[in-house]
């Protein structure tokens, strides 16, 4: 669905992502692994250009998009193709659960609203949130915020889901009631990228598992092979040090 | 001392309130057109569009830099001078032009560090969903800015009101410039210019009741 090809970010002269190789195909759940600032969500933050990388391309459908030169069509094509959910949720705070949801699709994807309004509430549903469509984000607990968030990535309707460290930020008492939604959303083959610390999560959903170290992808393969099995000394270190 | 002449002030006030309707008009038309410059002026500003952003900082420099006064006899005295089509141009809409551009250089700044407090995520969020410059500006961020810029907003728009009264220097008999013709007429001057500061007085106050009406309003929306 997309390549990525030798994908390069420098922050202030230091490389945070090394010449990235990775293809993701359609129906695909991938978890990426590894120590602290490796570039794992860096990489996430790339492929929605929330970040301009310094070197690489993206091919999308065999359309090939050099990322220093992508056109603002270019940016915003992959924008709506790829639905980010953020560490922090990033709920629009000015909007309530409802309009959250359905923001994107009236403003962007041109939706009528009463449409979006009736998707919105739909999704609510389905998330266990209907009680809650007219709250704003500050009275909703983390779990509940994240699960909006999750929402809002449902309503896209975008192929890619970039999950960046979705339960690092939450309570211990929140974590499940994320991880058991996201795992329901991948369980639809939804086409997911995530970076993850939870192991056992990223086990369960995972097709393929990336190991990330110093911008680089250092191995990958089925969770069952990385988590049983790794190859690469560093991977067998990283796991020791978290399992 | 003499005694206050109260049956002339009594009968000075429906007078003057018949002018009143003028001041606040001359302030409101100003005050949205200066929110709206200000809002753009603030978007350039902190997007730093190449060329705009520095004709941006020049002119609020310029504006902020020189007195009101000073600007409005620019206006309405000075450019007749050099573009002899502009001697059309009233008092009350020089008036209105000086006060916009005035104001909206002040505007611009509070709405700008208003722009920049709102958290880094609501831009990211915004943008990551797709959204234009515009849109996220339109709908994401500025009415999170003018939550925190609300209160300056008001206390610009309470000395906007007062400033008009500079508007009779360019022979607009608002509030200030009928009030200047009374006393001229009845030589009692404390008398008229009391009622005149009561009326401005009573107009500060009651919008001031309404600022404390919008900002509990707003903190509702967004707190717990």
């Amino acid at each position: 669905m997309i390549q990525i090809r030798g994908l390069t970010k420098i922050y202030n002269g230091v490389p945070v992502l090394n010449g990235i190789d990775l293809d993701i195909k359609k129906g695909e759940r991938i978890a990426i692994i590894g120590p602290s600032g490796t570039g794992k969500s860096t990489l996430l933050r790339c492929l929605n250009f929330l970040e301009t990388p310094e070197k690489g391309e993206y091919i999308l459908d065999g359309k090939m998009i050099d990322v220093q030169k992508a056109k603002a069509a270019q940016i915003k094509e992959m924008r709506l193709r790829t639905a980010f959910i953020f560490q922090n949720y990033a709920l629009f705070a000015n909007k309530t659960a409802r309009d959250n949801i359905a923001e994107g699709l009236i403003t962007v994807r041109g939706v009528a609203k009463e449409r979006a309004l009736e998707r919105a509430d739909h999704i609510l549903q389905d998330i266990g949130l209907a009680d809650k469509a007219d709250a704003y984000p500050a009275s909703l607990s983390g779990g509940q915020q994240q699960r909006v968030g999750i929402g809002r990535a449902m309503a896209s309707d975008a192929e890619l889901m970039l999950v960046d460290e979705p339960t690092s930020a939450l309570d211990p008492e929140w974590v499940d009631e994320v991880l058991q939604l996201l795992t329901r959303v991948a369980q639809a083959h939804q086409t997911m990228l995530i970076v993850t610390h939870e192991m056992a999560f990223a086990k369960e959903i995972a097709d393929r598992v990336l190991f990330m170290e110093g911008g680089r992808i250092v191995e990958q393969g089925p969770p069952e092979k990385i988590f049983t099995n790794p190859e690469d000394p560093r991977t067998r270190s990283f796991l020791r040090k978290i399992l | 001392m003499r005694a206050l002449d109260l049956d002339y002030m009594l009968g000075l006030l429906p007078v003057l309130l018949k002018y009143l309707p003028l001041t606040l008009g001359m302030a409101s038309v100003s005050m949205v057109l200066a929110l709206i410059l200000a809002s753009l002026f603030a978007i350039i500003r902190v997007v730093r569009f190449p060329v705009l952003d520095w004709v941006t900082r020049l002119f609020i420099s310029f504006f902020r830099g020189t007195p009101l006064l000073v600007q409005l006899f620019l206006f309405y005295y000075g450019l007749p001078q050099l573009f002899p089509s502009l001697t059309l141009i009233d008092g009350i809409s020089a008036a209105i032009i000086g006060l916009t551009l005035h104001f909206s250089a002040y505007m611009a700044e509070s709405i700008r560090a208003a722009i920049l407090g709102v958290d880094r995520s609501q831009w990211e969020a915004s943008k990551s969903i797709g959204m234009s410059t515009g849109q996220m500006m339109r709908r994401i961020i500025l009415p999170q800015a003018a939550r925190v810029a609300a209160p300056t907003l008001i206390n610009y728009f309470i000395d906007l009101i007062k400033s008009t009264s500079l508007a009779f220097t360019l022979g607009v008999t608002e509030l200030m410039g009928a009030a200047q013709k009374e006393a001229a007429g009845s030589f009692l001057y404390f008398e008229t210019f009391i009622v005149v500061a009561v009326l401005y007085w009573l107009v500060v106050e009651s919008l001031a009741f309404v600022q404390s009406q919008i900002e509990n309003r707003l903190s509702k929306a967004v707190s717990r």
